[in-house]
């Protein structure tokens, strides 16, 4: 129990006045630029970075990962309330949480997304603290086939499941993937697909497409559904909040999972965005009420939140222990580790234990801090709910305008965001699935290169899928993903053909 | 009165001709941006924001400065970004030898001769690295047992620096080598120390953590010279050991990556000339050499004809390169 050991050893230096300030200041600035969508926790931690060249490497890490913790809760609220994922990884909160909040349950939603959250922190830190050295050897294990094999798995949770026809979800696919191929393409070095723009060169930004996709795309379907006659009339009860969190422990099996995937994606490194994906795809599978999913169910918001934040957190060890960012974030505070002198590697564990474990100790330390401060604003998030949708519509627009440019300054980037507004509005109309749009956006390119680099490693042959236990094990994983739902329905088709009638209904609201 | 008033006009002249050199230069007189043309968490991201933060520290000038990434395309965003904002003396543009490299092999909207060159500050080394269990000790050895054909070599994206010594070494060794491009050289050391590949040519400072660690080890260095005496990195050995790649029979001379620094087309003279001072000056104080020190470059200074030369022969030699390769694309 050496890592026992160390980890006190860590308390003692992350558990000090001025550090425990520094986590509240950073949890703090994490929450704002994780609700203001089109900041985001990577531009909140680069902004924050040249501040913390004259710091101690140990209380500038403290800072940037405390600000990292708020800006992963603060991105829920937007996903939530509004509709508008602030980051990629909080997209699968939207699909129960806004339809939670629209139906009047913003605290019971925000409360239990919090509580999730924590728990699969939790989980994360402490895979990290007993597990850290086995970790970091598993990573290692990962080679292009097998990363694609991990992005094949992720998209084969999620594929066939949804309420909508096969081949819409097909199409949505597709459409994805396209959107995705725009710009430098990593294996060939040519620009692809901006016909004829230049700034195009850049490629679609994930956060461009999905404020149009959900934020305005919704605002469009409630100004037409006339949303506002059914306004909220949430009441702001702070027991409310602690009956949520209280209630999480009926949901055991959920969390659990969801951890488990999160924890794995993070390490393998799939990533949070993968992993809240997987997760959410997954617990609708095998939920009893998983036909209910899409239309405001609590372990549709328990599953992505917990399996984000689980994956979000054990995402440090990679970068700790490799060098290898498993997110955006991680990327920027890696750049932070060489300019303070630290380089990240397998020897840091060796040579900067104090930094390391201080780190560590600080995630513990720092997630209760982030989960107190982020439950103590539930009631005033909730309370922006009450706001009549005449002052919250225009409100959405100038969010989603202002974020869109953020991006990289672009007006672009703005006309494109509208685009994709119209585009959300008319796969809801048409009963199109925006999850498998969204899904191949942002993990796309990654799953394409890595299949094209196994192609080159193997001259071309698909045996490559098959090489090893490893590889072998998650694409026969992924295969069996796909085609369970196929049997399912065969099965059921089977048994009694005129239940497939009484399901439509709720199949139909339940799209997402 | 007249008198006193031509006595007075001349002495405010004096006095103006004494603050004159400083009116006379350009100076910034709103926020000025830098544009790093990569994503945060690169080289030329932490180059970009370390000039910042020293420029910041030592008040070097007046005004705030702004750092922004725009590093898709491979860095072709930022340097598009630059050609739009031609005459804007407040765009500053970060980069690498992409900017004359990348209009060569893909169809990006921009050539450098839209951007004025400022400097090239700090030069990045590369190096050959195999992983650390590899039965191979020099790159005689390493050549000899590529000649089976069968060496993957990885590299951070394609038709990029990486990938142009790739086939300079295969062309100098008389070997075939399989070149799989990943998003950077981060990514490929790790890729490296999997067992995944058999070699990259990173950057120092891109597989320093993985040499001390024990996963991988640097063959040889593409420099004239071995690189500067500086602290050991593994228990015996540091970067001066390393053998220059020349001194074991792989006869490519030399081959490093500037980090360049650009304004937009069209700015003035002055302009220019002010913020070449400018970087001149950041070179100057103690935190430039930490940061040099701190991420294994080699300090340089180019500027002016120097630069324009330099351009120029890299220019040359990639192209040449790149036609054998049939990359060009006009």
């Amino acid at each position: 129990m050496d890592n026992l050991q160390e980890l006190l050893h860590g308390f003692t230096i992350a558990v000090t006045a001025p550090h425990l300030a520094l986590m509240v200041v950073g949890v703090l600035l994490g929450i704002l630029v994780g609700v203001l969508p089109g900041l985001g926790a990577p531009n909140g931690v680069s902004l924050l970075l040249p501040l913390t060249f004259g710091m101690q490497p140990v209380s500038a890490i403290i800072l940037l990962s405390s600000m990292y913790w708020g800006a992963l809760f603060g991105g829920s609220v937007t996903s939530i309330l509004f509709n508008i994922p602030g980051e990629p990884s909080s997209v699968a909160t939207t699909f129960d949480g806004y339809p939670m909040a629209r139906d009047g349950r913003p605290t019971t939603a925000l409360a239990t997304a919090f509580g999730s959250a924590a728990f699969g922190a939790l989980v994360g830190v402490i895979l990290i603290t007993f597990l850290a050295s086995w970790v970091a050897q598993a990573a290692l294990a990962f080679g292009p086939a097998e990363y694609f094999a991990v992005y094949f798995l992720a998209f084969a949770s999620f594929v066939g499941m949804g309420g909508a026809a096969p081949i819409k979800t097909v199409v949505a696919l597709a459409l994805g993937f396209a959107i995705a191929a725009i710009g430098i393409d990593t294996v060939s070095g040519s620009v692809r697909l901006t016909m004829g723009v230049d700034e195009l060169v850049k490629g679609v930004s994930f956060v461009v497409a999905v404020m149009g996709l959900f934020g305005i795309g919704e605002l469009l379907v409630a100004v037409e559904e006339e949303f506002h006659a059914r306004a909220v009339s949430s009441t702001i009860d702070w027991r409310e909040v602690f009956r949520a969190v209280g209630r999480l422990p009926r949901h055991g099996v959920a969390l659990l999972r969801s951890a488990a995937i999160g924890c794995w994606m993070g390490i393998t490194p799939g990533g949070p965005t993968a992993a809240s994906f997987m997760s959410y795809g997954i617990a609708r599978r095998f939920s009893r009420r998983g036909r209910h999913f899409g239309t405001g169910e609590v372990e549709g918001v328990i599953s992505p939140e917990t399996a984000d934040h689980a994956a979000g957190t054990s995402a440090l060890l990679p970068m700790l222990s490799l060098g290898i960012p498993g997110s955006a974030t991680a990327a920027v505070m890696m750049g932070g580790l060489m300019i303070w002198g630290l380089n990240p590697g397998p020897m840091l564990f060796v040579d900067q234990k104090d930094f390391v474990w201080g780190l560590i100790a600080s995630m513990y330390v720092g997630n209760i801090v982030a989960v107190v401060l982020v439950l103590l604003t539930v009631p005033v998030f909730a309370a922006l709910m009450r706001i009549p949708f005449v002052v919250i519509a225009p409100l959405i627009v100038i969010i989603c305008v202002v974020g869109a440019y953020s991006v990289s300054n672009s007006y672009l980037d703005v006309v494109m965001m509208l685009g994709f507004g119209i585009v959300g509005y008319l796969f809801k109309k048409l009963f199109y699935p925006l999850a498998p749009l969204v899904l191949a956006i942002v993990i796309g390119d990654k799953a394409e290169d890595a299949f094209r680099q196994s192609m080159l490693i193997s001259k071309g042959s698909l045996g490559i899928f098959f090489a090893n236990k490893l590889v072998t094990c998650l694409i026969v994983g992924g295969i069996a993903l796909l085609l369970l739902p196929l049997l399912l329905q065969l099965t059921r088709l089977w048994r009694k053909p005129a239940s497939a009638a009484t399901d439509a209904p709720v199949q139909e609201r339940a799209i997402i | 009165m007249g008198r006193t008033s031509t006595f007075l006009l001349s002495a405010a002249a004096v006095v103006l001709a004494g603050t004159m050199p400083a009116l006379a230069a350009w100076q910034p007189q709103k926020p000025i941006e830098f544009v790093a043309t990569a994503g945060p968490g690169g080289g030329t991201d932490n180059l970009a924001r370390a000039v910042q933060n020293i420029i910041t520290k030592h008040k070097l000038t007046d005004q705030p400065i702004v750092v922004v990434n725009k590093g898709g395309g491979s860095g072709a965003e930022g340097y598009v970004y630059g050609k739009a904002s031609a005459g804007d003396p407040y765009k500053v543009i970060f980069g690498t030898s992409n900017a004359w490299q990348q209009p060569l092999v893909s169809k990006v909207a921009f050539n450098y001769t839209d951007l004025t060159p400022i400097a090239a500050m700090a030069q990045d080394e590369f190096l050959l690295w195999v992983k650390q269990d590899a039965p191979y000790k020099t790159a005689g050895d390493y050549l000899k047992a590529a000649a089976s054909g069968e060496f993957k070599m990885g590299g951070a994206q394609s038709k990029d620096t990486d990938e142009v010594l790739t086939r300079m070494i295969e062309k100098v060794g008389k070997i075939k080598l399989t070149y799989i491009p990943f998003k950077s050289g981060a990514e490929t050391a790790v890729q490296l120390a999997g067992g995944h590949l058999d070699s990259h040519v990173n950057n120092p400072s891109e597989s320093l953590g993985q040499w001390r660690g024990g996963t991988q080890r640097p063959l040889c260095v593409f420099s004239p010279k071995r690189l500067p005496q500086g602290p050991k990195i593994t228990a015996t050995e540091g970067w001066s050991d390393v053998p220059t790649c020349v001194e074991q029979g792989l006869d490519i001379k030399q081959y490093e990556q500037p980090r360049t620094v650009w304004l937009p087309g069209k700015v003035t003279p002055e302009q220019a000339a002010f913020y070449v001072d400018l970087m001149k000056k950041v070179q100057a104080t103690p935190e430039w050499k930490d940061y040099i020190e701190k991420t294994s470059q080699v300090d340089t200074f180019l500027t002016g004809a120097e630069l324009e030369k330099f351009i120029k022969e890299d220019l040359e030699h990639v192209k040449q390169v790149a036609g054998e390769q049939g990359w060009l694309v006009k």
